[in-house]
């Protein structure tokens, strides 16, 4: 447990938290290397079926961020999102992992201090929440 | 279509506890429309399942497929090639596609993974409800279209019961008279003489009351 580094999947929509990133890079604020990104046209677009395979593949933590609120550049693409990562929370409690892994959050593009502010965040809640039950699993 | 809704996993676990290979099956047909156990869930089921199993110490596998139309024999053929090697079958399908596994594969043990509901229509994405009983004697033609049968929680034939108000129902206000409905629909189309029209008990012979019901097409049975 002290040696976990958790690995944390972060799906960002390219219209604002994937340029956020950009923007946290410019800026050189650090963030932990634990986030691995992965580019969706839209928050939108991230499906169940990504959430929960993330997890089956040793993710610990997993985050969808999407447009701040009525800002999606595909209308409501952001507002859809949240309601699958909902879903998915009451999913994962059925199987057994704890909802508080998954997150739903929003930026602009502009926010470079809260993409790298929210990755610091969820690592360490990550962090304390430990391993995946799953990852833990596989391991005995 | 026939709307579906996923089993508590809690109730999947136990039904495959004992096997070690299993086959999870969806269907390309209704319950793919109403979001239950078409391709998309099946993985969704798969993943959950097999994590789930992996946490209580399991470790199974899990072969995915989905057909065209569970409820089709020749399609149901499809999965010879892969059947032996499962130890139990999961469908995804309503009733009708579990059974026909069942009835083609005798000596594997089929579990369904959803309870078939009813049959219904989509009033908007996501919200799926009862328009139609089956009831093998449609009254549409005289109801304005509107079905007393699926939608009168009483099955009224001859107008409301004094539980209607404000055209609610009296079992909960997020249900719609359904006597309200026919009558408002009648109106507007002019028909009122409908309303009138006194209909006799119901013959329930045909919705199921005289046993299972069968359909044969004397031109198609072979």
């Amino acid at each position: 447990m002290e040696n976990f580094e958790p690995v944390i999947v972060a799906f960002c929509c390219h219209y604002c938290a994937y340029t956020a990133a950009d923007m946290a890079g410019s800026q050189r604020l650090p963030y932990p290397p634990n986030v691995k990104i992965v580019q969706v046209p839209c928050s939108g677009k991230v499906d169940a079926l990504h959430i929960v395979t993330a997890f089956e593949k040793g993710a610990d933590g997993v985050y969808v961020a999407g447009c701040l609120e009525g800002d999606c550049h595909f209308k409501n693409g952001n507002e859809k999102a949240a309601r699958r990562v909902d879903y998915v929370k009451k999913y994962l409690e059925e199987i057994g992992i704890e909802s508080e892994r998954l997150e739903m959050v929003n930026m602009s593009a502009g926010m470079g201090h809260r993409f790298a502010q929210v990755a610091t965040e969820i690592t360490e809640k990550i962090r304390n929440l430990g391993p995946s039950p799953v990852k833990t699993a596989i391991a005995q | 279509m026939i709307t579906a809704e996923r089993k508590p996993l809690e109730e999947l676990i136990e039904y495959i506890k004992p096997f070690k290979r299993i086959l999870l099956l969806g269907c390309n047909e209704c319950v793919t429309v109403c979001a239950a156990g078409g391709r998309k869930e099946v993985g969704l089921l798969a993943s959950g399942l097999q994590m789930a199993m992996l946490k209580a110490g399991n470790n199974i596998e899990i072969r995915q497929h989905t057909l065209e139309r569970q409820c089709d024999p020749e399609y149901v053929e499809e999965l010879v090639p892969m059947i032996d090697s499962a130890d139990a079958v999961m469908s995804m399908a309503c009733g009708c596609g579990v059974q026909q596994i069942a009835m083609r594969f005798k000596d594997k043990p089929v579990f369904p993974a959803v309870n078939t509901s009813f049959m219904g229509a989509s009033e908007r994405q996501g919200v799926w409800a009862e328009r139609c009983q089956g009831c093998g004697n449609c009254l549409l033609g005289i109801t304005g279209g509107i079905c007393p049968i699926a939608r009168c929680a009483k099955q009224l034939m001859n107008g409301p019961c004094g539980g209607s108000t404000g055209g609610n129902c009296e079992i909960s206000e997020d249900v719609d008279c359904a006597w309200q409905l026919i009558w408002d629909r009648l109106k507007a189309l002019g028909l009122q003489d409908m309303y009138l029209e006194n209909v006799p008990a119901k013959d329930w012979r045909s919705g199921g009351g005289s046993g299972p019901r069968k359909i044969i097409r004397e031109d198609l049975a072979e």
